[in-house]
């Protein structure tokens, strides 16, 4: 009866071997040779976008290309390629979309400057205002015939 | 005072011309950083044959179309008339069977005529990755020197191949007609 069962066992791991050698589906048990392996696993396919689906890293894309692309960080983590190694290979082939931190770089400046500059632009707008506020209502200036019409007004006549 | 109630109109109208602009966009088009690099190295069996090992130096001689494709992807059937057309007019087209099944993609050569060269069989999508393949189909522009001049994500129109292919390819035949005299 176990030996029926270990055959089964068998058989199931058998069938269900190339799957793994194909794509690497999410949240399937991989082996690592150390743990900062597992890290940088880990870390990178939450960094790296599934090109396809575009709002997803491929940690959580069920995407087939995602899965490919699991495999691949896996298959380089496995043969001690560093996270950065990793990095620029994707980045060669998918260009800079596919990191999901985008690089501080001459193309996005502005894109990491914008919070900063509109929060500048904010505070301008807050300054001049309060500016205003603080400052007293200007003396009325009054023309000489409305000078004159209040002198008599004045005067009673 | 009157410039000053004018500012948050021009504001607002930018704001609304921005977005106007990003709808134009397409977000898929996106630039391919292996435009004018060579041609990633691979080795692949051939459709056809698997006792063939094909690499990308069996892509290379001369300007040819590298089309990516699979049984499964319906806009790759309904992009393969087109492909008949360039290959009928003598420009070699090599493909990736990407992701897809020997035998399906026999049995769907075999239905009708095939517009390809050399086809590299390609199930688990490995020459993809290093040729940056986002999807089916996809169609290179190689230079007689192997060099990927432009890169196509989506299936390629009869406009598209008048406005940029073919003439693309014209450039590309001259240049190394230019190199070889």
């Amino acid at each position: 009866m176990t030996r029926w069962t270990a055959g089964l066992l068998m058989l199931l791991a058998l069938a269900l071997s190339p799957g793994i050698a194909l794509a690497t589906a999410i949240g399937e048990p991989l082996e690592f040779e150390t743990e900062a392996q597992r890290q940088q696993y880990e870390t990178l396919t939450r960094e790296l976008r599934c090109t396809v689906c575009q709002s997803e890293t491929i940690h959580e894309s069920n995407a087939e290309l995602a899965a490919d692309m699991r495999r691949r960080v896996y298959q380089m983590t496995r043969d001690g390629m560093s996270a950065d190694a990793i990095v620029d290979f994707m980045v060669a082939r998918y260009g800079d979309y596919v990191r999901y931190r985008p690089p501080l770089q001459a193309n996005t400046a502005l894109l990491w400057a914008s919070p900063f500059l509109l929060f500048g632009g904010g505070l301008l707008v807050w300054w001049q205002v309060m500016r205003r506020r603080a400052r007293p209502d200007d003396e009325p200036q009054f023309t000489d015939q409305e000078r004159a019409a209040l002198e008599r007004l004045r005067r009673g006549n | 005072m009157k410039l000053k109630l004018l500012i948050p109109l021009v504001a607002v109208t930018a704001l609304l011309g921005l977005l106007l602009l990003g709808l134009g966009l397409n977000s898929r088009d996106l630039p391919s950083p292996l435009v004018g690099k060579p041609a990633p190295a691979f080795a692949l069996e051939a459709l056809e044959d698997p006792q063939t090992i094909l690499t990308e130096q069996d892509f290379i001689g001369e300007v040819a179309l590298v089309n990516v494709w699979a049984t499964w992807c319906s806009t790759c059937r309904a992009e393969k008339p087109l492909l008949m057309e360039l290959a009928r007019a003598g420009i070699p087209i090599h493909a990736f069977n990407y992701r897809d099944e020997r035998e399906a993609a026999l049995r769907y050569l075999a239905m009708t005529e095939s517009p390809y060269r050399t086809i590299a069989y390609d199930p688990a999508g490995d020459a993809g990755i290093d040729w940056g393949v986002y999807a089916t189909p996809e169609t290179y522009v190689l230079d007689a020197e192997g060099v990927i001049r432009y890169k196509r994500i989506g299936p390629l129109t009869r406009q598209l191949l008048l406005d940029e292919v073919l003439p693309l390819i014209e450039r590309l035949r001259a240049e190394s007609a230019g190199r070889a005299s």
